[in-house]
């Protein structure tokens, strides 16, 4: 019993960082929903049963525009599609025997960010972790689009600003342990970004939506160092 | 815009994210055995931070040039193992200094 309390408490410790960068994201949302006339009660509610920023800004401003349903289920089904890989990954990691509900939790809370930090765990990774992992997450995204819906002048602009940061400290603060221990990881890190960089810089390619930038460079940079580098024979890992 | 169709939608965007979300952790039940689908998925979320990191975190304050000093600060805090928390705290610091000087 007390090494689940203690699983559990260890997720919401590595969630922490991950709810402190949601405020300001989610704030941003709150606040563009409902300056652009959404109902601040439907910002919030997106919110809780969404959990997705680049779904929702879309979704949201395709709403604002009354799409169709079909529209907006397509645009933010291809936003999110990168989450069926993040979950194949998690599907590996997570400890053998969960029953299916355990699992239909879980999935609820697979976002980019808690799934980079459940995948650098270094061994499998447990239900309660992911519970805490996800909690405290699901209530900074929460709140922040409540502030940013119904009070837009609750942060400081000065305060809002810096911390739209805070999210890529938090992916720099994992990259770069990664990155400074393994030669192939700092590889994956480069090629990926790199690719991502081209494609939103290129002309060619400004068509793409965030979310198909973000599966194209991840999916490529990993792609191309598994065929040049491919891990060892392990039986663990 | 109706609470109708607002709800609709939200309800829509939500079953459709959850979609990608679940259908591979229900359904996929063993543990793979490819080495290259296995480092393939070992080497997914370095290239999803990666990816997700640049070029947006130019553009995440007001000022790229405080974003640059807020990536460089974070980066040498990560270099020497300070923890994610306090990367974070460097790195809108830095960001939030920057821009004070601006």
């Amino acid at each position: 019993m007390s090494r689940s309390v203690s699983e559990y408490r260890f997720g919401l410790g590595d969630g922490l960082p991950i709810a402190l960068g949601y405020i300001p994201v989610s704030f941003t949302f709150g606040l563009m929903a409902a300056s652009l006339g959404m109902d601040p009660l439907l910002a919030v509610i997106m919110s809780i049963t969404n959990l997705t920023s680049a779904g929702q800004f879309a979704g949201a401003r395709l709403m604002i525009e009354h799409a169709k349903y079909y529209e907006i289920i397509i645009t933010v089904f291809i936003i999110n599609l990168r989450y069926g890989l993040m979950s194949l990954g998690i599907s590996q990691k997570i400890e053998d025997g969960l029953p299916l509900w355990k699992k239909a939790v879980i999935a609820f809370g697979i976002t980019d960010e808690t799934y980079a930090v459940a995948s650098l765990e270094e061994n499998t990774i447990t239900y309660k972790y992911m519970l805490g992992l996800i909690t405290l997450p699901f209530f900074g995204w929460t709140i922040g689009t409540m502030m940013g819906a119904y009070v837009d002048a609750l942060l400081p602009k000065s305060i809002s600003s810096a911390s739209g940061i805070a999210l890529y400290g938090m992916f720099i603060a994992l990259m770069i342990p990664a990155a400074k221990a393994s030669k192939t990881l700092l590889l994956v890190i480069l090629v990926a970004s790199g690719i991502s960089v081209i494609l939103n810089y290129i002309p060619l390619f400004s068509f793409l939506s965030s979310g198909w930038c973000v599966i194209l460079s991840s999916v490529s940079g990993a792609l191309i160092m598994t065929l040049i580098s491919p891990m060892e024979e392990q039986d663990e890992h | 815009m109706s609470i109708e169709y607002g709800l609709i939608a939200i309800f829509l965007m939500a079953l459709i994210t959850y979609v990608p979300r679940s259908l591979p952790l229900l359904l996929v039940k063993t543990h793979l055995k490819s080495k290259k689908l296995q480092t393939f998925l070992k080497y997914m979320p370095y290239a999803v931070l990666g990816a997700l990191t640049f070029p947006n975190v130019f553009n995440s304050s007001h000022s790229v040039v405080a974003s640059t000093v807020g990536v460089i600060s974070a980066t040498i805090a990560a270099y020497f193992k300070r923890g994610l928390l306090t990367v974070t705290i460097i790195a809108v610091s830095a960001v939030w200094i920057v821009e004070r000087m601006l």
